[in-house]
């Protein structure tokens, strides 16, 4: 089985803060790269899917690429705008419309938390006014509740950063290269109770590129041929948790990542106990553990034993987040769920330099972002 | 929506006794004049602080602030009611650093780390607010017993609106009950 695409080409421009790059002038570089890793020139692609949270009109890369008339969509859904855009691309190709297309994502975000506008996200400016309207409160009341009833302890938090900055040391595209220490992790800053500034990504900059086939293709290319098994996106349902929320149900329902997931192993027919290597949002410590578990790579409270063991490091039975995930890498809104996607090729192609994970021939990634959405793939070699 | 006490009730209001504590009683004085944050987010039936909601018609779902349809079963038959004035916190944190402005509409200099939480009430919601009262931001527990209260909001603008919050209490010492008998306040 091949599933219904498959990428023939990536190209990233590395994540970090570019104060002299424009966001549109990294989507250019990443998509250049990826062209040449296909082996393809811009003219060749039938169709274009760009995602940009901050840094422009993805659209408007047609005037440095070059006017060839091909139809290129925006997307944007926040933290989940990669997802969407693998989405679009896959039904693109899977309807027969198009055989070769370029995903592009990228972002450049000021410094510090988001800012979102209440009326942005339908609600009152008083919810703004009273300092509720932030991501970071929404973590921390999120994994608080959930250290309450599942037995985690910010050891465990402080293990997932300090694995995110390991494995970011080894990713030459990752921006926080440099490891930390548990101890440092838990003692810098307290940003909302109870994650510390080290467990929370911040906004960066960076662009990924895909060019994306269908499967049939895919031989043509020179580089190994990844295949996308199958791709999935839910909102929220009534019941779940989820951010910029001024009253939630205390009925639980399951959550847009939980159900994004079950939906990519059913078309996949790949599912948890199979994947070499996962990749899931880590917007800070917390979500990593509790994504685990809603992707149902876990049970619920397991995670505790999994970071006591090493189980998510490079070289454990579930590598997770091998490329540093959103902690190292920080979060550039459009490219983030493509650097997922990236990430998971590489170690596919067998090409991951210094974190390859040995044998991966099955990845799975997941991404989530307000206001309560959440994008899943299944990729394998 | 007029802030009055003619809104039905919730399906489920919390039993048990009710008093003014002096500290809320005090904060109300000086509170019920200042103009709301927003229109619709809360009323003083009886003379006492209590948040607007809506109610499904046909699944009772509730939801705050109130909305034209119900989240649950997607009908659009919805009525404005009362929430319950007291409760229990589901989950909190706290705001460490100073949110960016615009949106956050708070006054800069008197930026002190606030906590915010969720606190769970009858008839199966829990309302997202700021945390208030306790001796340090951090000073809030899950499960504790939690009661609504309105507070002077100063804004960077200069001037002062009001402003809903939760403060820790124990169910009646402080919060609002439909028809309690000899309910009197001394902010009324």
């Amino acid at each position: 089985m091949t599933g219904s695409l498959a990428i023939a080409g990536i190209g990233i421009y590395p994540f970090g803060r570019h104060e002299d790059v424009s966001g549109l002038q990294m989507a250019v570089t990443a998509a250049r790269a990826a062209l040449a890793d296909a082996g393809v020139s811009w003219p060749d692609i039938q169709f274009a899917v760009g995602g940009s949270d901050s840094a422009g009109r993805p659209d408007t890369m047609v005037s440095r690429l070059g006017l060839t008339g091909l139809p290129f969509t925006n997307v944007i859904n926040g933290c989940a705008t990669g997802g969407a855009s693998l989405l679009t691309a896959r039904d693109a190709i899977a309807s027969g419309a198009h055989e070769i297309g370029l995903v592009v994502g990228f972002d450049k975000h000021p410094r510090g938390a988001f800012d979102p506008r209440p009326e942005d996200w339908g609600l009152g400016a008083w919810y703004g006014d009273l300092g509720l309207m932030l991501t970071t409160q929404y973590f921390g009341i999120k994994i608080q509740r959930y250290m309450h009833e599942h037995g985690i302890t910010a050891a465990s938090l402080a293990r997932v950063a300090a694995k995110a900055f390991r494995n970011g040391e080894r990713n030459p595209a990752a921006w926080r290269r440099k490891p930390l220490s548990e101890d440092d992790i838990l003692a810098s800053a307290m940003v909302a109770d109870p994650l510390t500034q080290y467990m929370f990504c911040s906004p960066s900059a960076g662009a990924v590129a895909l060019v994306v086939c269908h499967p049939d293709l895919a031989a043509r290319f020179p580089a190994p041929p990844v295949y996308v098994r199958a791709v999935s996106m839910r909102s929220r349902r009534f019941g779940s948790f989820e951010v910029f929320s001024p009253s939630v149900p205390l009925t639980r329902g399951p959550s847009p990542s939980q159900e994004a997931a079950r939906a990519a192993y059913a078309e996949a027919g790949i599912g948890p106990g199979e994947f070499g290597v996962v990749q899931v949002q880590d917007t800070e410590s917390g979500a990593e553990l509790m994504h685990l578990a809603e992707c149902g790579l876990c049970e619920h409270g397991a995670q505790e034993e999994l970071m006591r063991t090493g189980a998510t490091e490079i070289g454990g039975p579930m590598p997770v987040n091998t490329d540093g995930g959103c902690i190292a890498s920080g979060e550039p809104i459009g490219a983030s769920g493509l650097r997922q996607v990236y990430e998971t090729v590489l170690q596919l192609r067998g090409r991951a330099g210094d974190r390859q994970v040995e044998g991966a021939r099955t990845g799975f990634t997941h991404v989530y972002g307000a206001p309560g959405i959440s994008a899943c793939a299944v990729l394998s070699r | 929506m007029p802030g009055d006490a003619g809104l039905p009730q919730p399906p489920a209001t919390p039993p048990g006794p009710s008093g003014a504590s002096a500290a809320r009683a005090a904060g109300t004085l000086d509170v019920r004049g200042l103009p709301p944050v927003a229109e619709n987010l809360f009323c003083w039936p009886d003379g006492r602080p209590r948040l607007i909601g809506s109610a499904c018609r046909a699944c009772a779902t509730l939801a705050f602030p109130q909305q034209q349809s119900c989240p649950r079963c997607c009908g659009e038959d919805v009525e404005a009611v009362l929430l319950p004035a007291e409760g229990t916190l589901w989950s909190w944190t706290v705001q460490r650093f100073p949110p960016k402005s615009p949106p956050y509409a708070g006054a800069e200099a008197e930026f002190r780390p606030f906590a915010v939480g969720y606190v769970a009430l009858d008839g199966g919601i829990a309302v997202q607010g700021r945390l208030t009262g306790a001796a340090t931001p951090d000073g809030y527990r899950i499960g504790m017993p939690m009661r609504l209260v309105i507070e002077p909001f100063p804004r960077s603008d200069g001037t002062t609106v009001a402003a809903y919050a939760f403060a820790p209490g124990p169910a009646g010492s402080g919060g609002s009950l439909p028809g309690a008998p000899g309910e009197t306040s001394a902010a009324s």
